[in-house]
């Protein structure tokens, strides 16, 4: 979002314009920056909210014409239907599980891993930190055909243990990295005072780094729920029923048919929503400190 | 018991060799220094002895035993870092409880524990604080307490006092030295002040660069340097060197002085020595007939003596005096130089030839 703001910001249509603003006075210079700031979150978030309006509007209102900003009926039906009659109470139970099973996964398998590179000498650690990193260069969708025939030879297509286990592998290289900054901020000496206490090596870690790690942990494990709750290409793919599929297809499947419901799909995607909005809100305190504990060396 | 030995220790982080060879004996009970300026290895030589650092060569031996392979927990040491690595979410309690914690004793036998040491280096009313709501020189304390409270086969001490200010960093000396008098315990105590090492140790291994370049007690390194390295690096103000070489039964200076030849030396004519003077071992006071025409460069008073700068030639001796010396810069004077207990190095090699003859 910062980078978003700060490129609206420089990349006005006349550059020449840019220094007097600069050099304008404190109170004209917020002026401007308000108003640029407005203008960029009313249409950052319009779409939200005529996305929340059409989750509460009369179905009548839904389709008039011209739009209803304000004048609406209001009710709470096409959230009733998200949860009673349209079925997509199972997508999102499923998409509660696997990606809160592709989270703690990542999070169980990553952290060691993370610790393990901060910590010791290895042969070729540069190269097999990049290595990890270089999955993620490229985008999902490129190897969703050749999973799709691996899962379909080993029975794991439509199953939600093959959604958790692709999420899982996407999201430990991202939990390495990130955790890795974090690892590296907690000076070594207290796991090697801890061993003079008398604690094995991985008790020192368990008992000692990795309490101080908690932020961190929770700010990557944020970023990972968000990564596996969003998913969608390898969702579709590779899932096909009703009972196993996540809400993100699950969703997109209410659209395409001759009538498209709009006031459930809006509902569904205001649920869909929430959960992220409430946890990063709820961490947002450990985001910030952890984007900027993990990039910022001291 | 506790006796420490390291043999041969060799390490190295990527290009730098930390240790280059280091070995170590020491005795049950003693208070050991290991003396180097910074960069020295010293507290890579300390890491190995804990078995916090993985050798390229080498072994340490704990009570005789060869203990090159195993954990820090299994070699049974303590050892205060250099940065004091307090864990900063606990009290100062709990991290002194935390080595007894770890080997699992009664909460009864840790709260006794803790108290006795607690009231040793004067914490009791730190118990309840973080490290964050501690000074520095109450962390040292409590960094020191967490070592103190066990009784392991020795003690590691990485720099406990560098971080001190001068007040209590002399305080600490004299505490430090009645506990482990008190104790009776095996000290290894790192440091790069020299003043610490000559006054608390009872022997001092002197490190550079990875090599210990001299073993003894205070006074052998202080009054017989095994080169002229370690006459430099030991003692305050530092010793005065100038190049000369002998010539029949003088000493004949690069600035044309001459001085008579010490009787000891076995250096032959012509060979480049350098001649290491110590300030209190040179005067412009009293009158002798082995001296050096100078002329004043400076005065340095401190209080219970002055240090005047001499220029010899192109080079500078440094001269204790007495506190109420004057003199101008430009002065003339005579040195007497006390040639008994002089130093003569070799040039090229920088070792001692002053040994064989005392
Ligand atoms: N973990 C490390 N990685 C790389 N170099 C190191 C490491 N530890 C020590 N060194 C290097 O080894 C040498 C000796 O270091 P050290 O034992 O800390 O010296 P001292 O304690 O005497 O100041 C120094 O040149 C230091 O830079
Ligand atoms: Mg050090």
């Amino acid at each position: 979002m910062a980078v978003s703001v700060d490129e609206a910001v420089s990349a006005g249509p006349v550059p020449k314009h840019a220094p007097p603003t600069r050099r304008r006075s404190g109170r004209g210079r917020a002026i401007v920056e308000v108003a640029l700031l407005t203008v960029l979150a009313v249409v950052m978030l319009f779409p939200v909210l005529w996305m929340i309006e059409t989750s509460i509007k009369e179905n009548r209102d839904v389709y008039a014409v011209p739009a209803k900003f304000f004048d609406f009926d209001v009710t709470l039906d096409h959230y009733r239907d998200v949860f009673v009659s349209s079925g997509l109470s199972v997508s999102f139970l499923n998409s509660v599980i696997v990606a809160g099973a592709s989270t703690v996964l990542a999070t169980v398998l990553g952290v060691p891993a993370a610790w393990a590179y901060s910590r010791f000498t290895l042969k070729a650690k540069k190269d097999q930190l990049f290595f990890i990193l270089s999955t993620r260069f490229m985008p999902p969708v490129v190897v969703v055909i050749p999973i799709f025939l691996m899962y379909r030879y080993i029975g794991l297509i439509d199953s939600a243990l093959g959604l958790i286990l692709i999420y899982t592998a996407f999201n430990v290289p991202f939990t390495i990295w990130m955790m890795k900054g974090f690892v590296d901020e907690v000076p070594a000496e207290y796991e090697d005072a801890a061993m003079l206490d008398g604690y094995t090596r991985l008790q020192a870690f368990r008992k000692f780094t990795l309490p101080l790690l908690v932020p961190g942990i929770a700010a990557t494990a944020v970023f990972a729920l968000i990564f596996s709750w969003n998913e969608f290409v390898f969702a579709i793919f590779l899932t096909s029923s009703d009972e196993v599929r996540t809400a993100p297809p699950a969703i997109a499947g209410l659209i395409g048919g001759t009538t498209v419901d709009w006031g459930l799909v809006a509902a569904s995607s205001v649920v869909f929503a929430l959960p992220v909005l409430i946890f990063a809100y709820l961490v947002r305190k450990h985001l910030v400190a952890g984007v900027t504990l993990g990039a910022v060396r001291r | 018991m506790g006796t420490v030995a390291a043999h041969g220790l060799r390490k190295s982080f990527g290009k730098v060799q930390a240790l280059d060879g280091v070995t170590l004996d020491v005795p049950n009970g003693a208070f050991f220094v290991v003396l180097g300026p910074s960069g020295a290895g010293k507290t890579t030589t300390l890491r190995a002895i804990a078995g916090l650092e993985k050798l390229d060569a080498g072994s340490v031996r704990l009570d005789g035993r060869d203990a090159t392979a195993d954990t820090p927990a299994e070699r049974d040491l303590a050892m205060v870092f250099q940065s004091y690595a307090l864990y900063p979410r606990r009290t100062a309690y709990e991290n002194i409880a935390s080595p007894l914690r770890a080997r699992r004793s009664s909460s009864s036998e840790i709260a006794a524990a803790v108290d006795r040491v607690a009231s040793l280096l004067h914490i009791e009313r730190l118990l309840q604080r973080r490290p964050a709501q501690l000074s520095g020189g109450e962390m040292q304390r409590v960094a020191l307490a967490r070592a103190l409270v066990r009784s392991p086969r020795a003690f590691l001490m990485d720099e406990p006092l560098t971080n001190l200010d001068l007040k209590l960093r002399v305080e600490m000396r004299t505490e430090l030295t009645r506990i482990h008098r008190s104790l009776g315990a095996t000290f290894v105590y790192v440091t790069n002040d020299q003043v610490e090492a000559l006054s608390m140790a009872d022997q001092v291994a002197v490190l550079k660069e990875g090599k210990v370049q001299q073993v003894g007690t205070p006074t052998e390194v202080y009054e017989r340097p095994a080169n002229q390295w370690v006459a430099g690096f030991v003692g305050s103000p530092p010793i005065s060197l100038l190049a000369c070489h002998a010539e029949g039964d003088r000493l004949v200076g690069a600035d044309g002085w001459t001085l008579p030849r010490p009787r000891w030396t076995t250096a032959e004519d012509g060979r480049a020595l350098m001649l290491g003077l110590r300030a209190e071992d040179l005067s412009v006071e009293q009158r002798g007939d082995a001296s050096l025409p100078g002329e004043v460069y400076g005065l340095e008073p401190l209080g219970d003596r002055t240090v005047v700068d001499v220029r010899v030639g192109t080079e500078i001796l440094k001269v204790k005096a007495r506190p109420t010396i004057t003199g101008t810069p430009g002065e003339r004077l005579q040195v007497t130089v006390d040639l008994d207990r002089a130093h003569l190095f070799d040039a090229g090699t920088g070792l001692s030839l002053s040994q064989a003859g005392r």
